[in-house]
Parts: C-alpha cells; structure tokens; sequence
C-alpha cells in the first residue's frame, strides 16, 4: 500500500534538505520524496498541513522501554542501557532483546552492553560477542570506568571491533557521595556536593587513553563548561571523540533541587546557569554530538524520600523533542542541527540504518509541529512512572504523528 | 552604614500586630532561612520569661496541659532530646520520646509512612531529628501538627541558634553590631548555618574561620567573611562560637590529625588574645576538649557562655513550643 504524506516540510539532516513536498512510502520502505513528487492515484493521502517531516528520532540512553511513550514523542528507536534486572553484559541477554523488537512491528531497540563484567570496572565483558547479537556500543552506564588501565585495554580492544565505548565522565573519588552541584546552593541545602572538575578530570584523563589507542570514544551526559570545553579542545586536535547531554541540563540549573526536589535529583547533578548556557553553546556549534533523554522511570516509592536517600532519574521520552526546540525557538541553535543530534548523529556514531531520509529505507519518521504551544502535565505522560521535573512548564513544539516501518503507530488528536 | 533593621532599630513591624494576628506566622519550625526578624525577636523574647521561670522553685506550668508531644529522632541526641523534653514537661505538655533502636524505621518503614502514622495519632507538636539534610520539610508536608526541627541533616538546626542568640543577647545587650566568629567543622555543620542565617537577619557580622577543607563552596555568598587564619578571624571579635570536631573527619583526608588541628585552629588562651577583652565563648556541646578548645577556656566562667547555652536551650525550646502551639489554646479557650 502507498502512503503519500504531502504538505510536509521534508527536513533531512544528513543531507541538509529542508523543502516542503510530499514522501511516499510504500509498505514499510520509502520509495520518493521531494518538492515535485507527488501523490499517486489510490494513495492513501495524508496531509500533513505544512508540519515538519523528518526521521524519527533516535534515543541514545534510555533506562527503560517505554513504547508509549517514545512514540508520543516522536521516537522510533532506543538504545538500551545495560543497568537492568538483568544486566547486559553477555551475548544471550543482548540477543533476547535484540529479538524482542525484531518480532514486533513496533520501534527498534538496541541494547548498549555493559563495557565490564556485571558493571563492576574490573574486567572487560564479552564485546566481540555482544556485537554480534547486536549491541550498538558498550558502557558501564551509570558508573564511570575508573580505573585508567583497564579503561585503556577496554578501548584497545573495543578498537579492534570498532566498537564504541560510552563514559559516563565523573571522577568516581571526587565525586565520593555527592549528591548535588558543588557550589552555593548545596552549601546552603546542606547536601553533600560534587564538584563540576570531576567531569572535566574523567574527560580529559579518557581523551588522552583515546589518542594513545587510537579508539573511538563517546562521553554520556554532559553537564559542565569545562567539560564541554575539554571535548572542543580534543576534537579540534583530531580526536575520535564525542559527546551527548540531556534536555534538562539545557533547561534547569542547580537552583531546580531548592526546597530538596527530589524530581531534580539527577546524576550528574543540575550544575550552575553558566554550564547550562555553555551547553547550549555547545549544542550550537556541534560539540554536543546527540541529545539524549536519560529516561529512568522512577516511581513515586524512590522519590518520595528525603532527597538523599531518593533516587536519580527523570522520565524525558515524551518531552525530549519539545523541551529541545525551546534552544530553536529561543534563537540559539537552529532546527537543523537540533534535527541533527537527535537523528543523523546518533546513528552514525552506532552504524544504525535509521536516522535519515533515504529512497529504499525503512520509513521511520516523526510528523511534528514545532511552533504548536502545550503545557507539559506530569499526569497525562504515557511513560510507566511520572517522575518529570517540567510538570506545569509550558512548551512549544509536539508531535503529530510517528511513523514506524511505513505504519503510523501514534497519531495525536488535534 | 547598616540597613539591617533589628532590636536597635525595632523592625517596623515589630511592636504592632500583623494583620495575621500573630508575631509568628508559621506552622511549624523548620529553619531560620526565610524567617523574619519579627519571628526570631518574638521566639527569644518569648523565651525570657521561661528563662526566668526555670530559675523558679516551681519550674512547672500547664499552660500546654493535655497537648501531646512526640520526640523523634532518627539520629542520637542526649542534649537536645533532653532539653526537648524537660521543655515540654515544665509547660504540662504529655511527652513521649523515640528514638532510632526502637522505631520502625529499621523495619524498612519509609519517613513518610512514619510520618503518616505518627499524624494518625493526632499530635500536637513533633520534634524530628534526622541524619539528611531536607527530611524534616519532607515530614512536615504530611503532618498537620506543627513540626520542630531537631536537627536535619546538615542543612539546620534552628533551636540551637535561636539558643545561641539568646545567650548572645543577654550577655551583650544585643545582637546587632557584634562581630561573631564560628570556627570549626563549617561543612558537615547544621548549627553553623542557622547561626549564619540568624545572626546575619538579626544585624551581626558573622565570620567563619576555618581550615579549607572544613568549609563548604561559595559559603561567603550567604553574606559571611571567611577566615583560614585564627589570629585574623579573632581580630576584635565579639563573640566566639566553636563547633565540635566529628572524630571520623580524620578518614574522609580533611584533617591530617587532631593534633594538628589544635595546634592551628583549636581555641587556647594565645589564640583568644586576638579578640575584644570581654569576648565570650560558645559551643554546642558536646566539647572535644583540647581538640577545638582548651580547657582553661571552656571552663572560664567570665568568658565561657557553654553552660548558659544549656540552660537557654530549654527556656528557647519553651518558647518554640509554647508558640506553636498557641491557635491550639486559643480555640479551646
């Protein structure tokens, strides 16, 4: 069957195409698009009223499979972290998820696979194999490889795969227990505190292992100036490095945790309004490779604690693509390259085949109107728990539909 | 010159009736940050008249007759859970005291399901003393009694200060224009930072001096000057106030000894020389002695306030109680 999306505003970041028209789709594989196609007798028509068509987003760290919820916003594929029940770190595990989503026609999800055994930092699990079942890259997820000898072997070996190792950057003694930014606020809170040298310090120690192995080397969560800088530095000297962070560290500041806000409670924490608007700097120009949501459903039981003992984590599926347009609607980064980080970059760095408009692919797109006006309900989320530090915050830009291998799996009333 | 409106310069509101009705306009007692000096001059000028009260063969009113208090800490305490009942004893308040080793929060009970339970049992005022910094606010959005905070986590530590202002204001005369040093553990210390929020609300120039190690980021952007030397941070100072050094500082590399310490930052009479002749000295108790302070000084009964801080506590604690519970009265009469 031929779907014919017309009035679109066919938005390609791989190729910089950025032109209203029609795509076709044929089943689940495109098969034209462009300013003159146009709609063959017996297609079925939707007109998609000048919105913007591009393809479907890609989520480079999620803690949990929320379907509803990634469709909601536009997403059609997940890269899975390894910190579940069962941890990722063997190539059963990866191949009972990587065939989970090939079964259904629902969206991709691609496992990460714990960079060491059970994510303890002390020996390298099984990569080669886990690759082979279809694991994108490899990480230790929450927890910093800290150790600068087996972080060199890890990237040693994982160059001979080419496989791409994931560091979540926190300096792990410098962080000790800290809970939130070191600087005024904490001081006042009382919380214990995490100073924003100890992303820089892990960053800069792995960029210098990644020029020494030659590997390629990807840092998770960005959330300081400094680290940001650090990556700059090392990308213009050539190295194979790149970077993501998370729209809250875009939108909020260590000022978010006052009154001991649990739903602030973030790892790394919310740090000061220069790192954030150094982040978005960064965003800009490039630095900042990909845009993540971090999604980590946490229920009302682990939040509602006082806030040292309340779990990290925020839901972001759903919001991720309208809490990342307030960088385009605010004049500071445009449409493309924010188009860019959340679908062309991601799959790049993993070698996916998604990401990109392209004659014979699978077509999955997201229809979105990035001008549309709502307010973000922590009770209306479709994801499995409601732990958002935006309820209430007015936003623009929301997705009209989501398209998964030709089919339109969620479709917003409007 | 200062703009600081305090008792030298009553606040405006202070000596009239706000429309609220009431010279404390809160529910509970959670910290000083964000209390007026109106509240803090009301609570301490409350407290007097139980100063002098306890010093009375008949200590004992029932003003507070048939109010229930629930003491619970999460955290040891001997002096201030002591203080906090002898406190409500002597207004006639029923006082029942819990700690740690028997409560349920060792079953694996959530502090809001404590709390939840507690406030089933219809309390008048609960005391809560608890180890993370923010739990206490968190209790107090579930109970509908009011909640005094005991000590939370390393955030505040109200009833201290309030103490400790009181001590102040009747050994100096006022609050306003003194020059208060804190010195010691500033970072893992609650007490440091109601003071800081209380003495600086009430007009006085707080210091804090203290190795850097023991002092948290950007503190002086609470309107503090911060010290590392003693001899400078004493200079001409009016008040000292020294906080306990927690013995397993030593594990955590802030401190290399307690040796060394003294030898730099703990309080002997050479140290002391730097301040005003009539200055006096404070501390929360419990003292290290010859770790943060010498002997001779500690126990100096001209320059040494620590054991009228002691006897303040109770009079201060009166009064919060007294206070909080007073709509109560009110209704009933």
């Amino acid at each position: 069957m031929i779907t014919a999306f017309c009035n679109a505003r066919l938005m390609d970041p791989a190729t910089n195409l950025d032109t209203v028209g029609t795509l076709l789709t044929e089943d689940e594989r495109i098969t034209a698009f462009g300013a003159d196609v146009t709609a063959p007798e017996g297609a079925e028509i939707v007109d998609c009223k000048g919105r913007v068509l591009c393809p479907g987003l890609i989520d480079m760290r999620v803690h949990a499979v929320d379907v509803d919820a990634a469709l909601a916003g536009g997403v059609t594929t997940v890269i899975l972290q390894p910190d579940q029940t069962t941890i990722i770190d063997s190539d059963p595990v990866v191949e009972r998820i990587r065939g989970r989503s090939k079964d259904s026609t629902a969206f991709s999800v691609y496992p990460m696979g714990a960079a060491t055994h059970g994510l303890k930092g002390e020996q390298l699990a099984e990569l080669g194999q886990m690759q082979q079942s279809g694991a994108v890259a490899f990480t230790d997820c929450r927890k910093p490889v800290s150790d600068s000898q087996i972080m060199r072997r890890l990237l040693e070996y994982a160059g001979y795969f080419n496989a791409l190792i994931v560091q979540f950057p926190e300096d792990k003694s410098l962080a000790g227990n800290g809970i939130a930014h070191e600087g005024e606020v904490a001081s006042r809170l009382g919380l214990a505190a995490i100073p924003a040298a100890a992303e820089v310090i892990q960053i800069e120690r792995d960029v210098r292992l990644a020029q020494l192995t030659g590997a390629r080397i990807h840092f998770s969560l960005l959330s300081s100036r400094d680290g940001v800088e650090a990556i700059r530095a090392a990308k213009k000297r050539g190295t194979r490095v790149t970077c993501s962070t998370a729209p809250h560290y875009l939108h909020l500041n260590e000022n978010a945790v006052e009154g001991y806000r649990t739903f602030a409670r973030v790892s790394p924490p919310l740090r000061s309004e220069e790192d954030r608007l150094a982040l978005i700097e960064a965003l800009a120009d490039g630095t900042i490779d990909t845009l993540v949501s971090d999604h980590d459903p946490r229920s009302a039981d682990v939040k509602r604690l006082p806030f040292g003992q309340a779990a990290p984590g925020v839901v972001g599926l759903e919001t991720l693509l309208a809490l990342s347009l307030s960088t385009v609607h605010s004049g500071k980064v445009d449409l493309m390259t924010l188009l860019r980080s959340l679908t062309e970059a991601p799959a790049a760095m993993l070698g996916l085949d998604t990401g990109r408009l392209e004659v014979g692919r699978y077509a999955d797109l997201a229809i979105f109107d990035p001008e549309k006006p709502w307010v973000i309900d922590a009770e209306k989320l479709l994801s499995s728990a409601k732990n958002t530090p935006f309820d209430t915050l007015p936003v623009q830009g929301q997705v009209w539909r989501t398209i998964v291998g030709g089919k339109t799996l969620f479709t917003r009333e409007v | 010159m200062s703009t600081h409106l305090t008792e030298s310069a009553p606040y405006p509101r202070a000596d009239v009736s706000p429309p609220s009705g009431s010279l404390f306009p809160h529910k509970h007692l959670l910290g000083i940050w964000n209390m007026d000096p109106t509240s803090i001059k009301h609570l301490l000028d409350t407290a007097e008249k139980y100063v002098e009260q306890n010093r009375q063969a008949h200590k004992t009113t029932s003003i507070c007759a048939g109010l229930t208090q629930i003491n619970l800490f999460f955290e040891n305490s001997t002096r201030t859970l002591m203080s906090f009942e002898i406190a409500g004893k002597r207004l006639g308040m029923d006082t029942i005291s819990m700690s740690t080793g028997s409560s349920s929060i060792k079953k694996g009970e959530t502090l809001l399901d404590t709390a939840d339970t507690l406030n089933a049992m219809h309390p008048d005022a609960i005391v809560v003393r608890h180890a993370d910094s923010g739990a206490i606010q968190l209790l107090a959005e579930k109970m509908d009694c009011a909640v005094l905070n005991a000590g939370d986590g390393r955030s505040e530590h109200p009833t201290q200060a309030l103490l400790d202002a009181l001590t102040i204001r009747r050994r100096k005369g006022q609050i306003h224009g003194q020059t208060i040093v804190i010195s010691g553990d500033i970072a893992h210390s609650r007490v440091a930072r109601s003071n800081i929020y209380l003495l600086s609300a009430m007009g006085a120039r707080v210091r804090l001096v203290a190795p850097p190690t023991l002092l948290p980021k950007d503190i002086e952007r609470l309107g503090v000057e911060v010290y590392h030397r003693m001899d400078e941070g004493l200079d001409g100072a009016d008040v000292v106030m020294m906080l306990r050094l927690q013995q397993e500082r030593m594990q955590g590399a802030f401190l290399p000894s307690l040796r060394e310490y003294y030898r730099f930052w703990g309080l002997t009479s050479e140290k002391l020389a730097y301040a005003k002749d009539d200055v006096l000295v404070m501390h929360p108790g419990p003292m290290n002695r010859g770790v943060e302070i010498a002997s001779d000084i500690a126990d100096d009964l001209d320059r040494s306030a620590i054991r009228e801080q002691v006897e303040m506590g109770v009079a201060v604690r009166m009064a919060c109680l007294d206070v909080l519970t007073r709509h109560l009265r009110e209704k009933k009469a």
